[in-house]
């Protein structure tokens, strides 16, 4: 255990379900283990549920009947918010605009009841730990996004949480400073080493934060799994094409192998079944010489991105291929190439999901 | 013509209304304030005669407790009907704007038939105690009927203060331990701070210079307003009644200004 933080608790959610009033089911029965002091990321896109589930789990909503939320293996489902001892950062960061800094800060301990040397040395602690240094008295309206962003953090966490809910938490913010926080807030969340349940709908942060993701669509868990398992073998063709870029090829198989209108490409598995649905990644096709080639195509586009170069290919599968290239390959749109996929890097999905 | 000018030219009849109604009668009116017996001293009046300082006190206890009243029951209500749905609710909502509509005379006029010589309260109360209770000529019942006239502008403010505010700041309060009173104590009354400061100075100064209320029942109290009526129709005291006048004018703007520098400038003077 850590100093900065008390402990992280176990969450155990059984057959959570929300129904609005209105009668939309915003998401269907889950079930979901976190282990302590794990990161979990729901990833999904608006509508999905992610948030819903969330909120049943800080208690700021009720699941439907039959739905239990432990923590720690106590069943907590009619406790409310204030007395589970959850951090909690909101999208709008939801600060309070007549309290400063150090106020916001301090204001969980305020009402726990301590005192307030000791609250002052929690609060200067925090203010270290996320790089506020001299922002203490400021108003909240003098702060930048970023700022306001460590100081909802800080706030969270200065109470010792069991667990940290984070809804979206960079959202509101400019991509640069996006890119920059989500590395500080990867090397905060283990340091503090506390459990932590992490909204988002962009799957670079779920991929950077995440020990385990949960895909969600449209109210249900479609896949639960590390980064590298939904980026490598997502189950369906929704989790391949919202991870990620990807590209879905259908065609039939035969002989173990992928037939495509400009050649074929070998399979790994041995899949009998007649037609496939398959997922290759842009950076696992290779371009190689056209002569004796098992796949060529055409070069149809080339965007120069820096770091690579994104090839569009056309006439080797029934549509266009993406490709990212190192940014040394020599191509000229209009020219004949061959492709070249590692069989392993070819997966296959089920037709429909 | 010049563009400057033909503005100029549109700006005319603004100023010759203005001129007419409003600053060559307030100037007279200052004026006519320093004209009695006494001279500028005449305006020390208010302040150092024994029945006009009386006065005074009486109707700025009057309208100080009207507003606190009226925040405290605003507040709560407001609160409550931008929170909740419920069958009636618009109803509810446009019956408690519905004094806007009223002049201060028929406001009067239903606090005597609630609470006057043969008012709803005082046969109510024969039945059940024996003894019939009136208190519409008395310094209650232009209490409530201030009130009354009162909680809908208050109201309006409110709730559009309460929707305005971000959700997310109460549940981050409750997420940090904070239970329902202290939301309210340390999220939700701070945030309503500005529109308690407007609706309040608006609530003040209107209860400060209402008449129609005052004259359909006051027929033993002393406020203000009733004073400068008495003076000028009755004892046809001009300048003290002018005196009087500036007075209470002075009271009502030093509020709303007062308000609009701590507010932001979103007070509107009505009334």
């Amino acid at each position: 255990m850590n100093a900065i933080v008390g402990h992280g608790a176990s969450v155990h959610i059984e057959a959570c379900a929300k129904t609005f009033a209105d009668g939309t089911l915003a998401l269907a029965p889950a079930t979901l283990d976190i282990a302590r002091g794990e990161t979990l990321v729901l990833l999904g896109p608006s509508g999905c549920g992610k948030t819903t589930m969330l909120r049943i789990i800080a208690g700021l909503e009720q699941p439907d009947a039959g739905g239990r939320v432990l923590f720690d293996g106590v069943d907590i489902t009619a406790v409310p918010i204030e007395q589970r001892n959850v951090g909690m950062v909101f999208q709008s960061y939801a600060l309070f605009p007549n309290m400063s800094v150090a106020e916001n800060i301090g204001y969980g301990l305020k009402i726990r009841g301590v005192a307030r040397a000791e609250r002052a040395a929690r609060v200067a602690e925090l203010v270290a730990l996320t790089n506020i240094t001299g922002l203490e008295d400021r108003r909240i309206d003098q702060l930048s996004g970023g700022q306001r962003q460590r100081v909802a953090l800080a706030r969270a966490v200065a109470i010792r949480p069991g667990i940290l809910l984070l809804d979206e938490p960079l959202t509101a913010l400019d991509a640069a400073l996006r890119d920059r926080l989500r590395g500080e807030l990867n090397r905060l969340l283990r340091s503090l080493g506390i459990t932590t349940i992490y909204v988002t709908h962009d799957q670079a942060e779920a991929m950077e934060l995440g020990d385990r993701i949960v895909v969600m669509r449209k109210g249900a868990i479609v896949q639960i799994g590390t980064p590298r398992e939904i980026y490598f073998k997502p189950q369906s063709r929704f989790v391949a094409e919202f991870v990620g870029a990807a590209n879905i090829v259908e065609a039939p198989v035969a002989d173990g192998r992928l037939m495509l209108p400009g050649g074929v490409l070998p399979l790994a598995e041995g899949d009998t079944h007649p037609a496939a649905v398959a997922m290759i990644r842009p950076e696992t096709i290779a371009i190689v010489a056209a002569e004796g080639a098992a796949l060529t195509g055409t070069i149809d586009s080339i965007s120069f991105i820096g770091d690579r170069q994104r090839v569009i290919v056309g006439g080797a599968s029934d549509k266009p291929l993406t490709i990212d290239a190192p940014n040394t390959v020599a191509v000229t749109i209009g020219d004949r190439v061959g492709l070249s996929v590692a069989p392993d890097a070819i997966r296959l999905l089920p037709e429909h999901d | 013509m010049s563009h400057r000018s033909f503005i100029w030219i549109c700006l005319l009849p603004l100023v010759a209304v203005t001129a007419a109604f409003f600053l060559l009668p307030m100037a007279r009116l200052v004026l006519l304030g320093a004209q009695g017996p006494h001279g500028l001293a005449g305006y020390l009046a208010i302040l150092f005669e024994p029945r006009y300082r009386a006065t005074l006190i009486n109707t700025m206890v009057l309208a100080s407790v009207t507003t606190a009243a009226t925040l405290a029951i605003a507040t709560v209500s407001g609160i409550f009907l931008q929170r909740h749905r419920f069958p009636g609710r618009a109803v509810l909502v446009a019956m408690l704007t519905f004094p806007l509509a009223f002049p201060g005379v028929v406001i009067g006029f239903l606090i005597i038939l609630l609470a006057g010589r043969q008012g709803l309260i005082g046969g109510i109360s024969s039945h059940l105690i024996g003894e019939k209770l009136v208190f519409a000529y008395s310094i209650q019942g232009l209490f409530l009927g201030y009130l009354y006239f009162s909680i809908p502008r208050v109201i309006l403010t409110i709730m559009a203060a309460a929707q305005k505010l971000d959700p997310g700041l109460e549940e981050a309060a409750r997420s940090l331990g904070a239970g329902p009173w202290a939301v309210q104590r340390d999220v939700v009354l701070p945030a309503l701070g500005p529109a308690f400061v407007a609706s309040g100075a608006i609530a003040f100064a209107t209860a400060m210079g209402a008449f129609g209320t005052a004259f359909t029942l006051a027929t033993n109290i002393d406020v203000l307003p009733m004073l400068i009526y008495t003076e000028f129709t009755l004892a046809a005291n001009f300048s003290t009644a002018a005196a009087l006048s500036v007075g209470l004018g002075l009271i009502s703007w030093a509020m709303l200004a007062l308000a609009r520098s701590l507010s932001g400038g979103t007070v509107a003077a009505t009334g």
